[in-house]
């Protein structure tokens, strides 16, 4: 049986979660609502993020971000993988600028207007 | 030169007054922005979480920036780039400065949304030799974000704002250390998902209580004397710890960039360093509003948002009706709580007023209480804390008659 604590990051009231891992599903406490109890569950079994960085642009950098949460354990890999992004034409928000970047499924996307320069 | 409404500056306050003017009819609109794009300080927060409460979606600082860029383009609201404001009078003269020379506008109307300025490590008197590699959070966030360069590769983080917390995940995704976040305070500034987020997830450890006492090295940063300090936050002899680093970031607070009001003589709070204003936003120069960080410095840009239209709205109020005859009343901060804003209400108001409040300490189960109307009126709060505001909103019955109002913060009684 395994015990784990950590902060909800849910809402301000900052519940202090506690799951303890054993046969069937893990059990959780401390949460004071539902939406405690789904975090403290993804949290424990894969926890997921979602990833913003920039890439190289002709004179300047490019934010984007992953569609969506990646595997908190894949960020660095996929750091690795937007570190060698070149993007050259003009990007509107949204636009994939590579696909399938974790592997999963999840794309990693403009988060700004470029114009190509 | 001529304008009806100036607003200074074109990050997300100035953005969304000059949205609500229009909406509210005024044409002759000129955004003064310094830099060569508009979007202000947004520009350089590539990270998500903006916008949760104003468009119901985690979105980057661009991304929520666009938004706002896109409809300001849309009403062909004139955003001046490049240009610097030198100077304000409380008699709404905006003077200029850009590539084609210096220039006074006659405004009927000014909205002040210049936001804030990091505080920085000067006022902090660390002992030792001022060598590269000390940055503010926020000079470290253009350096990267901007730039595409890092400025350090292993970092010591002082003070726990929300810029230096950002800092850490994102330096450390770019490939640095980052060894330690140091807090004097025995909490946090930062909210609490960014702890979370940007420290535990990456096992950077926070210190509460301890402060950099000695920075080493002469040309380049080569390490801090990180001290535990006691509940006066003196340092503690004996508790010395030494981390080599070579560069130290600082997210020690932020204040509102109040240069041009203070030459205008506009009065300004002392908690808020930004001017004291009514309801309305105007401050005590009439024709003159304020919003966003200029005003005091917020937490959340959606908020920031919500109060440059309201700026923006009773600037084109003013241009369109004059002065309004107001009732203003002072609204003061009581127990537990640090600053109330607006400072003041106009009690002759027909729409319902939105007070916005820090507290002093954090506080779980806690009562806001509201005296000095029709009665006392109590909210319940699950979670009170300084690095979080908080708003209630009063409806005209309750401050009709009022003489003044008075905002505080109390435990809950079992």
């Amino acid at each position: 049986m395994e015990k784990k604590s950590f902060v909800c990051i849910e809402c301000p009231r900052g519940c202090l979660l506690t799951v303890e891992e054993g046969e069937g599903a893990p059990r959780v406490s401390g949460n004071f609502c539902p939406r405690g109890k789904a975090y403290a569950e993804a949290e424990v079994t894969c926890p997921r993020r979602v990833l913003t960085a920039t890439v190289r642009g002709k004179t300047q950098r490019v934010p984007v971000k992953t569609r969506g949460e990646i595997r908190r354990d894949l960020l660095f890999s996929v750091m690795e993988k937007v570190h060698a992004v070149r993007v050259d034409g003009p990007l509107k928000i949204g636009d994939v600028v590579l696909a399938d970047v974790d592997g999963e499924g999840t794309d990693l996307v403009a988060a700004a207007n470029y114009d190509g320069e | 030169m001529k304008r009806d409404l100036v607003i200074i500056g074109g990050g997300p306050a100035g953005l969304a007054a000059a949205i609500a003017a229009y909406d509210k009819g005024v044409r002759d609109i000129l955004v003064v922005e310094r830099e060569s794009r508009p979007g202000g300080i947004l520009k350089q927060c590539i990270h998500n979480g903006f916008g949760l409460t104003r468009f119901k979606e985690s979105m980057t600082g661009p991304e929520y920036a666009q938004r706002f860029i896109d409809e300001a383009e849309k009403r062909k609201i004139e955003i001046l780039t490049d240009t610097f404001v030198t100077r304000l009078t409380d008699k709404k003269e905006v003077t200029c400065m850009n590539e084609r020379g210096i220039f006074t506008i006659q405004a009927r109307a000014v909205i002040l949304a210049m936001g804030c300025r990091e505080r920085s490590k000067g006022a902090l008197n660390i002992a030792g030799t001022r060598p590269a590699g000390l940055f503010s959070a926020g000079t470290a966030q253009k350096y990267v974000n901007l730039y595409g360069m890092l400025p350090g590769k292993r970092v010591v983080i002082l003070g726990s704002g929300d810029i230096g917390l950002i800092m850490a995940r994102r330096m450390t995704l770019e490939g640095a250390k980052v060894l330690c976040v140091c807090e004097i305070r025995p909490h946090s500034s930062g909210l609490r998902r960014n702890i979370a987020q940007c420290l535990d997830d990456f096992g950077i450890p926070l210190y509460l209580q301890h402060t950099i006492v000695e920075i080493r090295g002469k040309e380049r940063v080569e390490g801090v004397v990180v001290a535990a300090v006691d509940k006066d936050k003196r340092p503690i002899a004996g508790t010395e710890k030494v981390f080599e680093c070579d560069t130290v970031l600082f997210s020690v607070g932020l204040i509102p960039e109040n240069e041009l009001t203070k030459g205008a003589g506009i009065p300004l709070d002392g908690r808020t360093k930004g001017c004291t204003v009514d309801g309305d936003r105007e401050t005590q120069a009439e024709g003159i509003f304020a919003c966003g960080n200029v005003l005091h410095v917020h937490d959340l840009v959606d908020f920031v948002s919500e109060e440059a239209e309201i700026a923006g709205s009773a600037a084109a109020e003013y241009l369109f009706g004059g002065e309004r005859q107001k009732r203003l009343i002072p609204v003061q901060a009581g127990q537990n709580v640090s600053y109330v804003l607006p400072q003041r209400l106009d009690a002759a108001s027909e729409s319902p007023q939105k007070l916005y409040f820090r507290v002093t300490g954090a506080i779980k189960n806690a009562v806001v209480r509201v005296e000095g109307g029709d009665g006392v009126r109590e909210w319940k709060k699950i979670a009170v804390a300084p690095g979080e505001m908080e708003h209630i909103t009063l409806p005209p019955a309750y401050f009709r008659e009022a003489e003044g109002l008075c905002v505080s913060v109390l435990a809950q009684e079992a």
